[in-house]
């Protein structure tokens, strides 16, 4: 299956290893990723005034690509836009869900890109990889694990983005299930725990450091007394706030005992046994070889 | 003792600049607090979420002389959860863009340290200036 991929600015830099562990690991279950040609980035949270439309444009300019890539054969009628990254998949959905409402909007939209070679008809559908993961089916999943993780306490951190407003979820808003699905369909033990949708910081990390590493704090500590040995995540800013932000909590709390915090993708990686290369555990902040080598896990 | 509050023309005017600007129809509000209990940021806020529901529908300015409206993340809680299926975040939105449109920072890129910079990801430094600069 080939479907348009959409990377957004952190998965070429920062978040490197999460996007090589997700197209990897998509190969092995026969999804090839098609990026998007010319993409640009979605302005990473949504556009919320009422009259601000014009913050509207990035998102949506990235669906017509969607729709030239079926008009020139790059993908076969596949509307699907596959986003990885948690901001960019609210931040697209919230804007094609804004301009399938307000249809004047979308007009004001299609005329200021009068340059575009295709309007946008908002027929283009945004999607997380774990929804099209549920959509194969988490048995087939199984099928593909070669390294059992079944000796690791995986706590699921959804934030906010993927769950809230309930209207774009992938899942129920206050009880989710589908990343413990995932989970125990790479063969590891998913952990339940209170703080698994409650907000990282977000931004405020930039300028109010202090709040982040309270969330951080409160966010950690609830997933280790919760039995958690290792924390994952779908979003770059929520692994950047309580993955590389630990070393301020620990600053702050000098108890505070270290927990890594990896992306999904990488731990699914591990799984399908692929290469060092592929899974990139040397790009996590704190590292988590230790960890699985202690639970007999080969990294 | 009871507080008599005078409702002016200009309190109306501020109201609705933040109804038209929020889109959402915030006299509805009936400040039962679900979102100030749901906020995972009230205990860094001078003033809670169901407050600053209550001062914007009473019109008073002042609102945004607290840094509540800058310490919310529009985590999307309070909207999830308002049983009267109001958006706060957009209302602080609202808020943020009264002080923004008149080319007010809340961030100075010149006081964040050299090395924070080299090392955020763009993701928190885009969000950021989005979300607090003009």
């Amino acid at each position: 299956m080939k479907i348009p991929y959409y990377p957004g600015c952190t998965l070429k830099s920062t978040a490197k290893h999460f996007e090589d562990s997700a197209i990897e690991s998509a190969k092995k279950l026969g999804i090839e990723f098609v990026e998007l040609p010319r993409w640009n980035c979605c302005g990473v949270v949504a556009s919320l005034a009422d009259d601000d439309i014009m913050h509207h444009l990035a998102p949506v300019r990235n669906m017509i690509r969607v729709l030239e890539m079926n008009r020139d054969g790059l993908v076969k009628n596949e509307k699907r836009l596959l986003t990885l990254c948690s901001m960019c998949y609210s931040t697209l959905k919230r804007s094609n869900q804004r301009v399938n409402e307000l249809i004047d909007d979308l007009d004001v939209l299609n005329d200021f890109m009068y340059k575009e070679e295709v309007n946008y008809d908002g027929s283009v559908k945004i999607v997380h990889f774990l929804e099209i993961l549920k959509e194969m089916g988490f048995d087939k999943i199984k099928e593909s694990v070669t390294k059992s993780l079944e000796n690791l306490n995986v706590a699921a951190y959804y934030g906010c983005k993927l769950l809230r407003p309930k209207e774009i979820g992938i899942d129920n808003s206050e009880v989710p299930i589908i990343f413990e699905d995932f989970i125990s369909a790479i063969s590891a033990k998913p952990v339940d725990w209170r703080n698994k949708s409650k907000c990282c910081g977000s931004f405020l990390t930039v300028d109010n450091k202090d709040v982040v590493v309270e969330l951080g704090y409160s966010i950690l500590t609830n997933a280790q007394k919760s039995g958690a040995d290792i924390i994952v995540t779908t979003c770059p800013l929520c692994a950047y706030n309580l993955d590389n932000r630990q070393k301020n909590i620990k600053e702050k709390y000098p108890e505070f005992k270290e927990i890594p915090v990896v992306y999904f993708t990488q731990l699914m990686a591990l799984a399908f046994g692929l290469s060092k290369e592929v899974t990139g555990f040397d790009g996590n902040y704190i590292d988590p070889v230790k960890l699985l080598k202690s639970k007999n896990i080969k990294v | 003792m009871i507080k008599r509050v005078k409702i002016k023309s200009s309190n109306r005017d501020f109201l609705k600049k933040v109804e038209t600007l929020s889109g959402e129809d915030i006299t509805v509000c009936d400040r039962c607090g679900v979102c100030t209990g749901s906020c995972p940021l009230t205990i860094e806020m001078e003033i809670s979420p169901s407050n600053i529901m209550k001062m914007v529908q009473l019109g008073q300015e002042d609102v945004m002389d607290y840094n509540s409206m800058w310490v919310c993340s529009t985590c999307n809680y309070c909207t999830a959860r308002c049983p009267r299926g109001l958006d706060v975040s957009k209302v602080t939105e609202a808020l943020r863009q009264i002080k923004l449109r008149q080319s007010f920072d809340k961030i100075d890129i010149d006081k964040i340290p050299k090395e924070e910079l080299r090392e955020l990801p763009q993701i928190a430094l885009i969000g950021a200036f989005r979300r607090l600069t003009s």
